[in-house]
């Protein structure tokens, strides 16, 4: 178990080195390799986590190692979908360090066993965890757009670094990724937050019990459906947002 | 040996008034060169003539005497004295004239690196040329590897990738703004030479509605009229920054025309859609503070220059990788060229043809009751029966007085028995 997970690590490694090398020297070769590394490492990841359900009945989630390693799949299966629906192949130079980076930590924090496996087999349960992992891997992805949005903006409003600006592109396809992103991950929120409030009523008799996990959950809901009821109607977008959609998945992040 | 030789001037050598003393317009050229070909020293011709180079290709069996009477033709066809031009032409033999015709093709020796325009015009040249008939084997191979070679470096390297002009890098920087420009609205305040070709180069990315804003209404409904746009009176700008996304100015005004104050106001009315100010004019018509406001950017004429000096650089460098895949093709092509001789023709026809005996002898002696004894005599057998069937073709390709057509026997032969594998 642990040596497929290294592996799977040392392919999420390799990606992010072909990402960053076509970032620098601009060879479509190197992007291919890099998203080729990545594909394998998210199928030997898809293996190691089926094993883990396998083995524990369960969706492995219930201590930070696999929870932690349980989000690294979710971002890279998110990229994964995003690359092949806009092709946007430079947003990887920000995902493959981001998963390499989180599959790091998974092997070096030491595993306490798992005491409540009654509570996880719920359907409810699942889809709740699914759903709200994958809802994070969306904002993840959009706080990343959201980056080089910013770094693109600069670019060209300072006239300066061309490095950036050649490499990066247009603002446009920038906005309408991160907007993208931000569509997705709101509704698997929202579709997460539903069935974590069905199952809490089934499991606890009550929907809600000022939990900080599901106040933080709460806030971070209302902070994306206020993003986007101010981009629908007076269209906010551009640096703001942009900043907005970043700090907003940092502090989840922390959360 | 038939040798290729290549006589020109350029921008580098000459000044523009003697370049258009020079220049051959499209009829003239043809009749130029129809009227070297009839030179006895040559056998194929092919005529350029751009408003920055006029170069003359020629096949020739005597390349000095071709070379004298082409300078004394372009003396009598243009009515020019021969020293007025002679220091500012070169001369280029066999590889070098080759390599010269890529790099010029490839746009590798324009005066914009990387311009587009030279490669049209030689094929335009040769295929005049070779409707009248007077390229033969070698100049047409020799330009098929051409146009091969200059799309290759078109391909494979970023030499016509930038913008090397303002309007042009004007029209770069939108995009990487908005991404597409279609339906995207442009307004322009003023008029100029500059501010207009950025107009028309956004307008063939497919822009939506053009308006055009002048101090004198008049001569803004002539431009609207030519961009298919609307025109505006001066006082409308503010209340049209509401809808346009890309504004061009280039006003004679000694103030701003565009305030801070006027974008900032417009943000909410426009959704926050980005806005692209291209400031042309000096003194500037566009508050280079409106460059902090969000979802604003503005670019000045500096701006824009330090864009295309950039663009000059990358261009630069690309072209050395330019050279490099001209290197490998001159290579090439001077191995074809050397081998289209009569000895190496010659010499490869005899190992083709002795090579086959070889094996067919292999054969006979392996699968049959002849004894090994008899070896020595078949190859004797083999060995004459080659002898007296190259003999004729021998004497025929060594023959003098089919000097026109040598390089075509030549070639044919090489085809038939395909010996350029």
């Amino acid at each position: 178990m642990d040596t497929a997970i290294l592996a799977t690590l040392a392919l999420y490694m390799l990606s992010t080195a072909g990402y960053l090398a076509y970032f620098f020297l601009q060879k479509n070769r190197l992007q291919q390799a890099g998203l080729a590394l990545l594909m394998a490492g998210f199928l030997s990841h898809t293996a190691v986590i089926g094993i883990g359900f396998a083995q524990k009945g369960h969706i492995p989630v219930s201590n930070l190692p696999e929870t932690l390693s349980f989000a690294g799949w979710a971002v890279a299966g998110a990229f994964l979908v995003l690359h092949t629906r806009y092709n946007l192949k430079v947003l990887g130079v920000y995902a493959t360090p981001f998963v390499a980076l989180v599959m790091a930590i998974v092997p070096l924090i030491p595993k306490t066993p798992a005491e409540t496996p009654a509570v996880f087999k719920s359907f409810w349960l699942v889809a709740h965890v699914t759903a709200i992992f994958l809802g994070e891997a969306a904002f993840a992805l959009a706080a990343g757009a959201g980056l080089l949005y910013l770094i693109q903006d600069d670019a060209i409003r300072t006239k300066r670094s061309r490095f950036f600006f050649k490499r990066l592109p247009s603002l446009e396809l920038l906005d309408a990724t991160g907007y993208a992103c931000i569509v997705v991950g709101f509704c698997l929120l929202t579709l997460g937050l539903i069935t974590g409030l069905v199952y809490a009523k089934s499991y606890w008799g009550r929907f809600w019990s000022w939990d900080p996990k599901e106040v933080w959950s709460g806030i971070a809901w209302l902070f994306y459906a206020v993003l986007l009821h101010g981009r629908l109607t007076v269209g906010w977008r551009g640096r703001r947002s942009a900043i907005s959609a970043s700090v907003c998945c940092c502090s989840r992040f922390w959360g | 040996m038939h040798d290729i030789v290549l006589i020109g001037i350029n921008h580098k050598t000459a000044p523009v008034e003697l370049r258009e003393c020079i220049a051959f317009s499209a009829e003239e050229a043809e009749t130029a060169v129809a009227a070297l070909r009839r030179l006895p020293a040559v056998v194929e011709s092919l005529l350029y003539s751009t408003c920055n180079r006029v170069e003359l290709l020629m096949v020739s069996a005597d390349p000095p005497a071709s070379v004298e009477a082409a300078k004394a033709f372009i003396a009598e066809f243009n009515k020019i004295p021969r020293e007025q031009f002679e220091n500012a032409l070169y001369v280029h033999e066999n590889e070098n004239a080759a390599r010269h015709l890529f790099r010029v093709a490839a746009s590798l020796d324009s005066m914009i690196l990387g311009e587009p325009q030279i490669l049209g015009q030689i094929k335009e040249a040769y295929r005049q040329a070779a409707a009248a008939k007077t390229t033969g084997v070698i100049l047409n191979r020799l330009l098929h590897r051409t146009f091969f070679v200059a799309k290759r470096i078109r391909t494979e390297t970023g030499i016509g990738d930038r913008a090397v002009s303002i309007s042009y890098a004007a029209v770069e920087m939108a995009r990487k703004i908005f991404g597409t420009l279609e339906g995207k609205r442009v307004l322009l305040i003023g008029a100029g030479e500059m501010a207009e070709l950025a107009v028309e180069h956004l307008l063939r990315h497919a822009v939506g509605e053009t308006f055009v804003a002048n101090r004198t209404f008049e001569n803004g409904l002539t431009l609207a009229n030519r961009f298919r746009g609307r025109a505006i009176r001066f006082e409308e700008i503010a209340e049209h920054l509401k809808q346009a996304d890309i504004i061009i100015s280039s006003t004679g005004a000694p103030g701003f025309v565009v305030t801070r104050e006027q974008v900032r106001s417009v943000a909410r009315a426009r959704r926050n859609r980005p806005l692209f100010f291209i400031d042309i004019a000096v003194p500037r018509d566009i508050d280079p503070e409106i460059n902090r406001l969000d979802n604003a950017y503005v670019y000045d004429i500096d701006d824009l220059k330090g864009v295309v000096e950039e663009n000059i650089g990358d261009r630069q460098k690309e072209a050395l990788k330019g050279e490099r895949i001209i290197d490998e093709a001159v290579v090439r092509f001077r191995n074809w060229h050397q081998s289209l001789d009569v000895v190496p023709t010659i010499v490869s026809l005899r190992q083709k043809m002795e090579a086959i005996a070889e094996s067919e002898i292999r054969r006979t002696l392996h699968g049959s009751s002849l004894p090994p004894e008899s070896a020595p005599a078949l190859s004797r057998m083999m060995g004459a029966f080659i002898n007296k069937v190259l003999h004729e073709p021998t004497v025929f390709l060594k023959q003098d007085g089919m000097h026109a057509n040598k390089p075509t026997y030549l070639d044919a032969v090489r085809k038939l028995f395909k010996l350029d594998e």
